[in-house]
């Protein structure tokens, strides 16, 4: 196997020196050989890729199409593509085959971008180590004895053992940056309503946030100019003017201001991821960069509150899962109430139904105030911790998750402990930041991402952020043992 | 704060979760253990603080009263646990 990037194929592609049928052929093979190990995909259709990939040739010979046509490209589970399964890693969806593309999906498919298969998951994104998904964990092909992160985990497995050049991703409270960081991938969460929430399975609709995840900046920003723009069909699609993330990717950053948060320095953080992220820092520094000195004091208190808000909107969105137009539906029943909560009772894993509970719980009457507007008001406050040191900095940067990948039931035991995987990702969700995680270095032959926090709408100069550490430095082109063979 | 066994099977059925004695009380442990992390929160004063509800203030957008849609009911009901003469067949709910 080949181990190409986006750029490099849409080159090969439009050079006419390969195939789409060729490229989507190799990886399918690949597919077929490292998957059984890895789990990272739930449903690969070769016919459907194929005949996607012949279309994609025939634009190609007539001069036609885009950038991005012919390439490859795994989509997250969570996606609705019409006439593909679709289960968002839950037994209630096992059998649901879409009746209709999510907008993400559209705009690839429209673009002429080749459907290579659905990503492994946790169950309707609610994990951090792809352990709750139904069709069984991920294995991280950097150690297959530790996870991939999660949620969006099968996405990053499948990138880093070289079966997809890059996916989608979803990111609610740190699903696109975690996974990245524990797989040695470059992973973008944009500014909330910047990517279309259309066809997107919801989980906790005020956080969650489609983005791109490859293995270098300059492809995710390819795939940037693909997903994001407004789209009347979802309701907090923001109308936000084009941009080409590509343009000024290439831009010099000398003078860039970098906030350092000492709140994601503190207690907590692995010592040798530590010295990894300020290594990175030195190397921004040598670029140029000027490093501020920033305060995040809520940071502690965004795990709290993402434990209200998450399990309450969810408790919401999930209640649609009830067996009567879709889905799983128990077999035996006394009555319709019956009905529903054996359904609902065999349908989800235990991490969703703890979070319903949870939702459920601090939605209940008398404990709103407590809880969910408490909640709310405090989210506030971390909101406005950023605005603040944005005021003195261009962008916020630390380490993405507090250590390196950890084995499989490492963490399982304790929801607890899993949650503060997210210590560091979870308040640029609640701000509706957007947030990247890039490749910094290794920690015993274990990836280490760095973090970087940008302000609203400040993809482009992430970006290029990115990319210009990724043109001095190697770790994002490093390939796990074995994963071309 | 302490949620009781009682509690998490009240809650279950406002959920339409069928949860068993035994789940109620391995979920009861997990439950307390989140709750307590959720409690942090109570330290902080939140007086004239208002709630955050979105990432963005905007408001919603109206659009207007137009059919977007086609029929797809043959399309849609292919998918469902069980349909009869183009309608979705669920248990008996009125005598």
């Amino acid at each position: 196997m080949e181990d190409w990037s986006i750029k490099e194929l849409s080159s090969l592609l439009r050079e006419k020196k390969t195939s789409s049928v060729e490229i989507t052929t190799d990886y399918l093979q690949h597919i077929k050989k490292k998957n059984p190990e890895i789990n990272a995909f739930i449903t690969v259709d070769e016919n459907r890729s194929l005949a996607q990939a012949k279309l994609a040739d025939q634009l190609i010979q007539k001069g036609e199409g885009d950038v991005l046509t012919g390439v490859p490209i795994a989509q997250k589970d969570i996606f609705c593509a019409e006439d593909w399964l679709t289960t968002c890693g839950s037994k209630m969806l096992y059998n649901f085959v879409a009746p209709y593309d999510a907008t993400v999906v559209k705009k690839f498919n429209e673009v002429g971008a080749v459907n290579l298969g659905k990503t492994n998951m946790d169950e309707f994104a609610m994990g951090s180590s792809n352990e709750t998904s139904y069709f069984g964990g991920v294995k991280n092909p950097w150690d297959l004895t530790r996870v991939p992160g999660g949620s969006s985990g099968g996405s990053a497995a499948a990138i880093a053992a070289r079966m997809c050049p890059g996916a989608t991703a979803t990111d609610t409270g740190g699903s696109i940056r975690q996974p990245a960081s524990l797989c040695g991938l470059t992973g973008l969460k944009p500014t909330y309503g910047l990517v279309s929430r259309y066809g997107m399975i919801a989980f906790a609709s005020s956080l969650d946030q489609a983005g791109p995840m490859a293995k270098s900046s300059e492809d995710c920003a390819m795939m940037m100019n693909v997903m994001a723009g407004f789209d009347p069909k979802d309701s907090t699609s923001i109308d936000h003017k084009k941009e080409d993330y590509i343009k000024n990717i290439d831009q010099p950053i000398e003078g860039l201001k970098i906030g350092l948060p000492k709140e994601y320095f503190a207690e907590g953080l692995d010592s040798n991821v530590a010295k990894v992220i300020e290594s990175a820092i030195d190397q921004y520094k040598k670029l140029g960069a000027i490093i501020v000195d920033v305060s995040l004091p809520n940071t502690n208190l965004s795990i709290p509150v993402y434990y209200v808000l998450a399990p309450a909107e969810a408790s919401s969105n999930l209640s649609r899962y009830d067996g009567m137009r879709y889905g799983h539906r128990t077999s035996q029943y006394d009555d319709l109430i019956d009905m529903y909560c054996k359904t609902r009772q065999e349908g989800f894993g235990e991490e969703v139904k703890r979070r319903i509970l949870i939702g459920t719980y601090v939605l209940s009457a008398g404990y709103y105030d407590a809880y969910y507007l408490k909640a709310q008001q405090i989210r506030h406050l971390i909101s406005e911790d950023f605005k603040k040191a944005f005021q003195s900095c261009d962008v916020i940067m630390g380490p993405t998750a507090p250590s390196t990948a950890f084995k499989a039931n490492e963490k399982t035991d304790d929801p607890v402990t899993m949650y503060l995987q997210d210590i560091y990702t979870i308040a640029t969700n609640l701000a509706g930041l957007p947030g990247m995680s890039i490749p910094a270095g290794f920690v015993n032959k274990l990836p280490v991402g760095i973090q970087i926090i940008g302000n609203y709408f400040d993809e482009a100069r992430m970006l290029n952020v990115a990319h210009q550490f990724q043109k001095v430095t190697d770790w994002h082109k490093a390939i796990p043992e074995g994963a071309l063979s | 704060m302490s949620i009781t066994h009682d509690e998490i099977k009240k809650i279950a059925l406002l959920a339409r979760i069928k949860i068993t004695e035994e789940e109620a009380d391995a979920t009861l442990k997990k439950l307390s253990g989140i709750l307590n992390l959720i409690e942090d929160m109570k330290k902080v004063d939140t007086t004239n603080i208002s709630p955050m509800f979105h990432a963005q203030s905007v408001t919603q957008r109206l659009r207007d009263d137009v059919v977007t849609e086609i029929n797809q009911r043959e399309k849609l009901q292919k998918i469902a646990p069980e349909v009869s003469d183009g309608l979705y067949i669920v248990p008996q709910v009125i005598e």
